[in-house]
């Protein structure tokens, strides 16, 4: 009998409590929206945009999203790319990867031979249209990212990457490539991450080419989920297909689906 | 357009405040994790609404370059939290089978 009397308050103290967050979240919500609305009546203010667009030609892209990402707030983007590399790491440290998934069939393994070269190729011209249009490091390392997911579905346990020594240069190359600009920057005279304005171009190009393929392999590496596992694992997530040889096509032939003469 | 930036920008209100109340009232760590991904988006959102100054101006760099970091940083602690979640159920199964 007093079990479930028990219960009942339990339930009905859980139900009072979730109207009380249900109203005081609100009231946060329609706060939030009141300062919102006066913030937007008040008008332009000084913003940081002006001083940004004035400086664009000095900072050696055209884009003024890259500008602030690799050239004004330049700190904030390694900083970022640390957080990245700090994830990976406490993924890593979780322990080893759990098994690929099932080698993929034809249809998908003709359509993964398609998709990710197009990705690669897309996220390079990502990364070098990002100078002057919407684009960049971060978007050009989704995409590789996106097609190491792509890969791990389709059956490679390590989603296309190499093995983990190799894995670990690509993984810090952002940082690392990051760190040794703005140091050799230093060593010249000029301030940490401080371009000149006639270099300012070249150097950023390096560190985004350098960024897109430590955020890619990142991405990758965090869907593999775990330490990624050896050369002698390559088998073991196929090896149930491997007994039937009709069903493992290592390379298959792309269908004649082109519907391009 | 005010009205368009005003409702885009309380479009995410709404997002991060439902995102909030999802965090604190279910139980499981999949949802809880999901739903502070809602409330980034939210947060996303008013940044992007924040950005824009007018038809005649370009919009504002800084919160697009904000919410270009804040979206990697934010999937690269989604995954890490997913993996902490997976360790700790498979903890919880090896504590209960033996």
């Amino acid at each position: 009998m007093s079990a479930p009397a028990g219960l009942d308050r339990a339930t009905e103290r859980s139900r009072d409590l979730r109207l009380l967050l249900a109203v005081l979240l609100t009231l946060l919500g329609v706060a939030l929206t009141l300062v919102y609305l006066i913030a937007l009546n008040a008008g332009a203010a000084p913003r940081l945009a002006d001083l940004a667009y004035e400086r664009l030609p000095s900072t050696g892209v055209q884009n003024p999203v890259t500008a602030v990402l690799l050239n004004y707030r330049a700190y904030d983007t390694l900083m970022e790319l640390a957080v990245l590399l700090a994830a990976l790491l406490g993924i890593w440290a979780l322990g080893p990867a759990p098994p690929g998934f099932q080698r993929s069939g034809a249809v998908l393994a003709a359509m993964v031979s398609w998709v990710v070269p197009l990705l690669i190729v897309t996220g390079g011209y990502m990364l070098w249209v990002g100078g002057y249009a919407p684009g960049g490091a971060f978007q050009a390392g989704a995409l590789l990212g996106a097609a190491g997911v792509i890969v791990r579905l389709a059956g490679d346990p390590r989603a296309g990457l190499p093995g983990e020594a190799a894995q670990r240069w690509l993984l810090v190359a952002g940082v690392l490539v990051f760190t040794l600009v703005g140091l050799g920057l230093m060593a010249f005279g000029a301030g940490f991450l401080t371009y000149p304005p006639t270099l300012a171009k070249w150097l950023i190009l390096l560190i985004e080419a350098a960024a897109t393929v430590a955020i890619g392999a990142a991405l990758a590496a965090a869907y593999v989920g775990g330490r990624p596992p050896g050369p002698d694992a390559r088998p073991t997530a196929e090896d149930e297909d491997a007994l039937t040889p009709a069903q493992t096509p290592a390379n298959p032939p792309a269908p004649p689906l082109d519907p391009r003469p | 357009m005010l009205i368009a930036q005003f409702l885009y920008g309380g479009a995410g209100l709404v997002l991060f405040t439902l995102g909030l109340w999802s965090f604190l009232v279910h139980e499981p760590l999949l949802r809880k994790i999901i739903a502070l991904n809602v409330t980034g988006a939210g947060v996303f959102h008013v940044l992007i609404a924040i950005a824009y100054r007018g038809d005649a101006a370009p919009p504002d760099p800084v919160p697009h370059a904000l919410v270009l970091t804040g979206i990697v940083v934010a999937v690269s602690a989604t995954a890490l939290a997913l993996m902490l979640g997976a360790r700790l159920q498979d903890a919880d199964e090896e504590d209960q089978t033996p």
